[in-house]
């Protein structure tokens, strides 16, 4: 379950970003900010011969006291950025995979929507109830 | 009190009275009375304080939107107070809504029960529940009524715009968006019965005017819609009819009625004209556009819609989308998730039906020949199976029509299977009896052309003995020499029989042809009828299969004479001919005669050339089974020998 949930354009502006707790908000965003380093370091690291090889799934990107943080970049260089708490040892690593891969479902399906400009700020409900199902309960 | 004085406005005489039973006349004054302020029953132009006919209209125990709507109808809006023919017209239509008619002009018509109020203060007798009275007492008061109504008439005539800003301010105090959305709704499509040629705007016009959008955008609809104006009219007067169809309109608004499919559908159409098809995502976008709803809501509606997320709108899909739309329009909520009524698969399994009869009846608007051309051809391409031979054959003999019909199947292809389903269960029987028909049709084709082959067989060998018969010079001559080849052919005949008579054996045959193909080679060259006519003889007896050949001995027999002729003749005119001009003329006739039976003679060796060339491929045939037959006997005999 996760704490933040981030869909990061191309030109590495913010789509869409949700965290649960909504306190700390700015923390969340800040840490999806510099994670994207990371994920530009891991795509650039491929090499540009692998591009058609390169997985999906980011895996670990890197790992703070509170939470880690995993990435997935499509072939579009669209990035999901997820933030999990460090306390949820359960989660493992095919969890992460599966919750990336249905991010990537409803992000096709918005794309799918003539009237979204690729782009533009989702603001999709099918896509708030996907993320909702993934997120934290929080009360 | 008595509203005998007809208000200042619009003088003009309508055909319409409003008949007020006396009851309702006794009441209505009363209630009139109670109304105006005390001080101006005796005005010249009475009127109702508003507050009171607003209590009155409360205590009447109608939704508010409702008596919006009655106030809006009577035209007290209009007119800026309650005159005696608006709180007339009001009172009647209360009683009208109270009976749970819609609130329109036409229903006030009808007899109706006294409008019942409850419990005013100062009065306990308000409650009526009199059954209505005959009409037939008309009073002053239809005029003023009359007058209104007329007025009321015109006004509805006019365009819709200038009606819109009256409307703008009732929108403001609705007491329930959503049931006041309703009956702006129905009101809408009230309103649009007048059969103005933007009918389709009118719903969306409707909502314009409340979001202060100018005609443009309904106009780009109308513009847009114009082939759905008659479905929508059609739509909308049956909605007028029935305002049952509005009541189910205000029980499920996610339901999809008969008009609103057959809209969607013909919308459909527009776009894209194979129902089967798919609507791109862009194609609809732009479509949905024009609705002008903000994106975000247009977005959501398509998610809503799209069901299967492929970025294309089927059929149901589209009705779906286009159902929100209308009802985003008109005000409802979007839901978060798509209604039962507006999925695809309820849509399509209740869609069977209605694109049928959508099917149908724009199978009926086409031109009656297309439209017969379409369902012959669906008929046929049911029985495609079987009828293709049958059509091969009806083609040959078929008219235009038909020709262009089956042009048209080719082109026609993809029938959707709706339409498919309904031709089949509608056109069964004629099916059958078309089945008959082409059958009946090929059978005379077929006999046709047996009687054309049969035909064919008869007339071709005459003409040869009726051209000797014509290259002869003179049938004189011809019988002559028939008669003297008869008797030539009587002393020919015996010299052949020893050498080839006619026999089945393939080893005679085959002798019998060799001895045949010298004298057949030597026959052209030569001028020796004698052998040649054996020869002919022969040969054409040894071929009897060839009836050709038959009358070839005919022919040649034929030709045999005008061979002769021209010798004979020139044998027998030479001596007879003396050294006169009427011998030398005579000379250039026998000339003329000559070189024609030249002539004739040279086609006859070509004609008989031909069936040289023909008799020499059958003896290489017959050479080739001769030997084919040896070497089965060559190898049968070893093994019966031994």
């Amino acid at each position: 379950m996760a704490v933040c949930i981030a869909v990061i354009a191309k030109e590495n502006y913010p789509l869409y970003i949700r965290s649960v707790p909504t306190e700390n908000e700015l923390k969340f965003h800040y840490t999806v900010h510099t994670s994207l380093d990371v994920v530009d370091e891991k795509i650039s690291a491929m090499g540009k011969a692998l591009v058609d090889q390169r997985e999906l799934y980011l895996g670990l990107l890197y790992p703070t006291e509170d939470y880690k943080v995993y990435g997935y970049v499509t072939n579009s260089k669209v990035k999901f950025v997820m933030v999990v708490d460090s306390s949820n040892t359960a989660l493992r690593d095919n969890e992460i995979r599966s919750m990336f891969r249905k991010l990537h479902n409803s992000y096709t399906d918005i794309m799918c929507n003539p009237f979204y400009n690729p782009g533009d700020r989702i603001h999709s409900r099918a896509f708030d109830n996907t993320v909702t199902s993934m997120m934290m309960q929080v009360c | 009190m008595e509203p005998g004085s007809v208000p200042g406005s619009g003088s003009v005489p309508g055909s319409l009275l409003l008949a007020l039973s006396e009851g309702e006349q006794r009441r209505y004054a009363e209630l009139f009375a109670r109304c105006c302020p005390p001080g101006a029953a005796a005005a010249a132009a009475p009127e109702a304080a508003a507050g009171s006919v607003a209590e009155l209209l409360r205590a009447s125990q109608l939704p508010p939107d409702t008596l919006l709507q009655i106030t809006e109808v009577c035209g007290a809006k209009r007119v800026g107070c309650f005159g005696p023919a608006q709180f007339y017209i009001a009172l009647k239509l209360i009683a009208a809504a109270q009976s749970g008619l819609p609130v329109r002009i036409e229903s006030i018509k009808n007899e109706l029960p006294l409008p019942r109020f409850m419990a005013m203060k100062n009065d306990s007798e308000i409650r009526y529940g009199n059954p209505t009275e005959p009409h037939g007492v008309k009073f002053q008061v239809p005029h003023a009524t009359l007058e209104k109504n007329s007025y009321k008439r015109t006004d509805e005539g006019d365009k819709q715009e200038p009606k819109s800003p009256p409307m703008s301010p009732i929108c403001s105090p609705p007491a329930s968006p959503s049931s006041y959305q309703r009956t702006h709704l129905s009101y809408g499509y009230g309103k649009s019965r007048n059969g103005l040629e933007q009918q389709h705007g009118a719903p969306y016009e409707v909502r314009h005017s409340t979001h202060q959008q100018e005609g443009p955008a309904s106009g780009n609809y109308g513009a847009k819609s114009t082939r759905a104006c008659s479905t929508l009219n059609r739509s909308l007067s049956v909605e007028r009819e029935a305002p049952d169809s509005s009541a189910h309109y205000a029980d499920d608004p996610w339901r999809i009625t008969e008009e609103q499919r057959d809209y969607y559908v013909n919308q459909f159409l527009s776009l894209q004209p194979d129902l089967n098809a798919f609507i791109s995502g862009s194609v609809a976008k732009n479509f949905f556009t024009k609705s002008k709803l903000p994106i975000p809501e247009l977005s959501h509606i398509w998610e809503l819609s799209d069901v299967d997320c492929d970025g294309a709108l089927t059929l149901a899909e589209f009705c779906a989308a286009f159902h929100l739309v209308v009802a985003r329009k008109n005000g409802y909520q979007l839901p978060e998730t798509l209604p039962e009524t507006l999925l695809p698969d309820y849509l399509q399994a209740a869609s069977l039906k209605p694109i049928r009869d959508c099917a149908l009846f724009d199978s009926y608007s086409e031109p009656l020949p297309g439209s017969q051309q379409t369902r012959d051809f669906n008929r046929l391409e049911k029985t495609s199976a079987e009828e293709v031979p049958d059509n091969s054959g009806v083609i040959k003999d078929a008219s235009k029509d038909d020709k262009q019909v089956l042009k048209t199947s080719i082109a026609i292809k993809p029938i959707p299977k709706e339409f498919q389903h309904t031709t089949v269960k509608t056109v069964a029987q004629e099916s059958i009896a078309l089945r008959a028909r082409p059958r009946s049709r090929s059978y005379s084709s077929t006999s046709i052309e047996d009687a054309m082959k049969k035909g064919e067989e008869p007339p071709t060998p005459p003409p040869r003995p009726q051209k000797s018969h014509s290259r002869a010079s003179s049938l004189d001559l011809n019988k002559i020499f028939q008669q003297n080849a008869q008797a030539a052919r009587s002393g020919w005949l015996p010299p052949p029989p020893p050498a080839l008579p006619p026999r089945p054996s393939v080893t005679q045959t085959e002798q019998a042809s060799e001895v045949e193909l010298h004298p057949q080679m030597t026959r052209p060259p030569s001028q020796a009828e004698e052998n040649s006519s054996a020869k002919k003889e022969v040969v054409l007896a040894q071929l009897p299969s060839k009836p050709v050949r038959r009358k070839f001995r005919m022919e040649t027999q034929a030709l045999e004479n005008p061979e002769l002729s021209p010798t004979i003749n020139v044998t027998s005119s030479l001596p007879a001919v003396k050294p006169h001009l009427p011998v030398q003329k005579q000379s250039s006739k026998q000339k003329r005669a000559i070189q024609t039976a030249i002539r004739k003679n040279k086609e006859a060796n070509a004609v008989l050339a031909r069936l040289n060339s023909e008799l020499q491929q059958q003896l290489k045939e017959v050479h080739k089974e001769r030997i084919a037959l040896e070497t089965q006997l060559e190898q049968l005999r070893p093994v019966t020998v031994l």
